[in-house]
């Protein structure tokens, strides 16, 4: 998986949990908190949803790594490359 | 503060033939039942009273995804009710309204489904939605409203089993006579048919209703009832003080005539009719009247085999004979039990009688129980009174809690 398939990946959970954001114009380099309507829990939400959806998990001291969705493709993309591949 | 007069000033409401209180009334007055087939989860098809009310009126697709049914269905009933009442909720201090919000159970919903999503990653409890525990407070209706309203005032949820819908407005009548509020949303709430352990529960007790027909479902006082639809709703109000409400120029729906919560101690879920006839007696004296005051009585049978007989024997016990003014109906027979929302739905579905003096019918009644046979009792099509100056209103509920509101027509 490349870093902007995993941005994409990031992005379909976020189009999920704020489903009135308009999503087409996130800058990727800006904290994800600064320009969408985004809580602490929702922030839990994608940590959910990319361990129920992928089986990723995320530990908690890492949490900061998902602010933007250029440090998710920085953070998550070599995690997405270690899962086992699917029979 | 203790002789304040209370008044209700605005209705919000969903139930499952309406969604506002002009369409509510319409369909009681024109015969038109809520109760649809439902799939209930593990139990295939029931009939049930589902609410149809738009959430995307007053929510964003957010607050759903991340509030509870019974909060939206609060939030809908509650920003319905202060429009009604053409209050602007920015003109008044937060802190000095209260909302007061009846649920029968809250909870169950929110965990059967976490229960049944853990199941597909073999209860793993990691998967377990960090979500569950706002959602399955007590208080989860009410502090949605709260949130969604920015009220700064008490919101809290009042479990009362059924009776639960009456004594949000007992409560608030009380709350606005001790001064603790200026303003109260006040009434009940259920979104009892999204879980599935209430349907299960009462047909182990032998008390769930099934009919091939759903329409035909609720059937209280005929001889062929075999128990409760379950079903949704809710119905919120607006209660003022008289004197506020009259220096706004409100329009008043009726005056808090009087009330009574009492307990029967005596079982888990079998009525007392004793303790019934105690409660509506103690209400009608608390607002200063006499039985054959009253002009319409609004039952809470629910189509149990058992409860509507001893419902009826404490309603005979009060009202006798001698009350040839007093009607009485049931609501249920169109829209099913709406739990937490039952007694102030119920309510509202009867208000439009002050105006109209049209006592809604209980309708699937093809043949009347002989001890249901209670004077009075308007069957099947809707009966013109000579005057409807009292509407006593029974909720009864679980663990024998019992509830009798009254209100009166507003007379200046």
């Amino acid at each position: 998986m490349t870093k902007d398939e995993c941005k994409k990946v990031v992005l379909d959970i976020i189009a999920d949990i704020a489903p009135d954001e308009d999503l087409s114009n996130v800058k990727p380099e800006v904290r994800l908190r600064e320009q969408l309507q985004l809580d602490s829990m929702d922030f839990l939400d994608i940590v959910m949803e990319l361990r129920k959806r992928y089986g990723i998990e995320v530990p908690e001291a890492d949490y900061p790594q998902l602010a933007s969705l250029d440090s998710c493709g920085e953070y998550l993309t070599p995690k997405f490359n270690a899962l086992p591949a699917k029979p | 503060m203790k002789s304040s007069r209370i008044v209700i000033t605005g209705v919000g409401l969903t139930a499952p033939n309406g969604n506002t209180l002009a369409e509510f009334r319409g369909n009681l007055l024109g015969g038109i039942p809520g109760v649809e087939m439902m799939d209930v989860r593990y139990m295939g098809r029931w009939p049930a009273g589902i609410c149809h009310y738009d959430p995307l009126k007053y929510q964003k697709k957010k607050e759903l995804r991340v509030g509870t049914r019974a909060g939206s269905i609060s939030i809908y009933c509650a920003r319905e009710a202060v429009a009604d009442a053409a209050i602007n909720l920015d003109a008044m201090p937060k802190d000095r309204i209260g909302i007061y919000i009846g649920a029968t159970e809250h909870g169950n919903v929110e965990t059967e489904n976490e229960i049944y999503a853990i199941s597909k990653f073999n209860y793993d409890t990691k998967f377990w939605s960090h979500y569950h525990n706002p959602r399955t407070v007590a208080n989860n209706p009410s502090g949605e409203v709260s949130l969604h309203l920015g009220i700064t005032g008490p919101a809290y949820t009042i479990g009362a089993a059924c009776a639960a819908g009456n004594l949000g407005l007992i409560h608030a009548a009380q709350m606005l006579r001790l001064g603790e509020v200026d303003l109260a949303l006040c009434g009940g709430v259920s979104e009892s048919i999204h879980t599935f352990g209430i349907f299960a529960g009462f047909k182990s007790q032998g008390a769930l209703a099934s009919h091939a027909d759903p329409r035909k479902a609720s059937r209280p006082f005929d001889r062929a009832r075999n128990g409760i639809v379950v079903s949704e709703g809710g119905c919120l109000y607006t209660l003022e003080r008289l004197a506020d409400a009259t220096a706004r120029g409100a329009k008043i729906y009726g005056e808090i005539g009087g009330y009574c919560v009492n307990s029967d101690a005596s079982d888990y879920v079998l009525p007392n009719p004793t303790r019934q006839a105690e409660c509506v007696r103690k209400a009608i004296a608390h607002a200063g009247l006499t039985a054959d005051a009253i002009h319409i009585v609004n039952t809470h049978a629910t189509a149990t085999p058992q409860g509507d007989i001893q419902e009826c024997e404490a309603i005979r016990a009060v009202f006798g004979i001698d009350c040839p003014d007093t009607w009485i109906n049931n609501t249920k027979s169109f829209i099913g039990h709406c739990m937490g929302a039952a007694g102030a739905l119920e309510l509202a579905g009867n208000l439009p009688s002050f105006a109209d003096r049209i006592v809604h019918a209980t309708i699937n009644v093809d043949d009347l129980d002989p001890l249901c046979a209670l004077p009075g009792l308007v069957l099947n099509r809707p009966q013109a009174a000579a005057r409807v100056d009292a509407i006593l209103n029974n909720s009864f509920g679980m663990l024998g809690i019992n509830s009798t509101l009254i209100v009166k027509r507003f007379v200046a």
